[in-house]
């Protein structure tokens, strides 16, 4: 299934591995950081709401 | 506004001013250079031009975040704002006190270390007339990243990473002129493109600065 | 619709209700073009005669270093519409799309040299297309930063928008200049990447679907983010309120 990549294969794979590796981290990075920050929301927005009534 | 340049001539000048720290610092880049690279005078010579001009912006670098922080601390940089003069007006006087303090002397103190780094001769005058063109932009742009950090807590290595890609420009065609003369090929395209970034920064950038500082005071 | 409308999304509340019927769509959207798009380019192409198989690089390195480029454009914008018209849903969103321009231009940088490898024989080279995008990321940094270092998020928005405009000038200049720098390499035969030149029929198309893949990558994340930052913000108004009570 793999392509022949020749004498270049080392050059290839890692680009495809770097460059979707930071891709992924960016995406994870970018989800948990929105997770957090959502929960924390709603958490203080809870809190206020029963002070408020 | 004169008013304003000489005062900060005197502030930069006065024992704790920081006045040869620069030019102390500009000797430390030329001698470890050499230490790091070889004596080798057929390496250091190609690559002079290059290592003065970074020394330089390096140097310039040092005062930077004195030239509104201070002002900032002590209320008077308020009381400039509301001054009659427009604060554009402050930021040049302070950028021009800057480079006579800093930019000037680093320009006249080059030839010597010219001398260390094994700089051919025809490569003199051109060092000294791109460090003369360029050295008011580096002041003029620090300044710019002066303004934008002066209410960050030591912000002196942010200010540092603003500044230095802003640099870029005036860096490569200012060590591109001194290659070029001491290789005796024509100067006119580097030193021309040099001096329409300073000019442009000198023009422009007042404004930016300015804005910045009003922000900072809000 | 009025000319006007598109104004209405800088209201936050619009924005977010708006960029959440969005969302799925466009995450969607950006799976299955990016999937498709390296699929076909990696396994379905043939190799270059000239480049052999580093040539399966460019649905990577093409796709991201358009991006790189153009999110610094759309930080640009949003930052002068910030200064202008005040919209906080426009400076937030030049806030989140920074961190994905830094990585799309560390994807160009690292995809740009290991093509050039074979080329060159080094794992670096001074190209002046790869060291414009080493400066592009120094702003992006420099940017980040910024936001970073500034305690007051208004205040932070206004000196952030300034950098971008003045950085913008001198990216620009840089690039200029870095040609300039380049004609002095001795080598004199012509380093740059120039894939856009002829590019055949065969490896333009899988090119063309990387590219709509990165594209809606970067809106995904563009919307996630800046619906995160609004949250953000409305979190620190809240504990705010909090402390004051």
């Amino acid at each position: 299934m793999m392509p022949d990549l020749g004498r270049y294969a080392l050059e290839v794979l890692a680009s495809y591995g770097v460059s979707l590796g930071l891709l992924a981290a960016l995406v994870v990075l970018t989800l948990w950081r929105a997770a957090r920050v959502r929960a924390e929301l709603h958490e203080v927005e809870a809190r206020q709401e029963r002070r408020d009534g | 506004m004169i008013a304003l340049f000489l005062r900060d001539l005197r502030l930069a000048t006065r024992a704790g001013g920081g006045f040869g720290l620069g030019l102390a610092f500009f000797l430390i880049v030329a001698v470890l250079v050499p230490l790091g690279v070889g004596p080798e005078p057929a390496l250091l010579a190609p690559i002079a031009p290059g290592i003065l001009w970074v020394g330089a912006l390096l140097s310039c670098l040092l005062s930077l975040d004195r030239v509104f922080a201070l002002d900032l601390e002590d209320g008077s940089l308020d009381l400039l704002a509301t001054a009659p003069i427009p604060l554009e007006g402050v930021v040049v006087a302070k950028a021009a006190a800057h480079w006579l303090a800093t930019g000037l002397p680093l320009t006249l103190v080059a030839p010597v270390l010219g001398v260390l780094l094994n700089l051919p001769v025809a490569g003199y005058p051109w060092l000294v007339t791109s460090l003369a063109l360029g050295t008011p932009a580096l002041s003029m742009i620090g300044a710019f990243g002066a303004a934008l950090t002066v209410g960050v807590k030591r912000g002196g290595l942010l200010l540092s990473l603003l500044v230095l890609p802003l640099y870029v420009p005036t860096l490569i065609f200012g060590a591109e002129a001194v290659s070029r003369g001491a290789a005796g090929q024509a100067v006119g395209a580097p030193l021309l493109l040099l001096a329409g970034v300073t000019a442009g920064s000198v023009a422009l950038l007042p404004f930016a600065a300015a804005a910045a500082i009003r922000v900072n005071l809000r | 619709m009025s000319a006007m409308s598109v104004w209405e999304y800088a209201n936050p509340t619009k924005f977010m209700q708006t960029s959440g019927r969005l969302l799925p769509w466009a995450a969607t959207l950006a799976g299955l073009t990016l999937a498709i798009g390296l699929i076909w380019g990696f396994f379905f192409t043939p190799d270059d005669f000239r480049q052999g198989s580093t040539v399966k690089i460019i649905y990577l390195h093409v796709p991201s270093a358009l991006m790189a480029i153009n999110i610094w454009l759309m930080m640009l914008a949003t930052s002068l519409i910030w200064l202008v018209r005040r919209h906080h849903v426009s400076a937030l969103a030049a806030k989140a799309a920074a961190p994905v321009g830094l990585t799309m231009t560390l994807v160009a940088l690292v995809t740009g040299a290991l093509w050039g490898q074979p080329m060159w024989g080094t794992w670096w080279a001074w190209d002046p297309r790869l060291t414009s995008f080493l400066i592009l990321g120094l702003f992006y940094l420099g940017y980040i930063a910024l936001w970073s270092a500034v305690e007051d998020p208004d205040t932070a928005a206004d000196l952030t928008a300034v950098l971008c405009l003045v950085g913008s000038v001198f990216a620009l200049l840089s690039r200029y200049a870095v040609n300039f720098w380049s004609q002095g390499l001795h080598q004199g035969a012509s380093l740059s990447l120039d894939k856009e030149e002829n590019v055949a029929d065969v490896f333009w198309f899988p090119l063309l679907v990387c590219i709509t893949g990165f594209v809606a990558l970067f809106v995904t994340l563009l919307l996630v983010r800046t619906r995160t930052e609004i949250r953000l913000r409305r979190l620190r108004a809240l504990r705010a309120r909090e402390r004051m009570a």
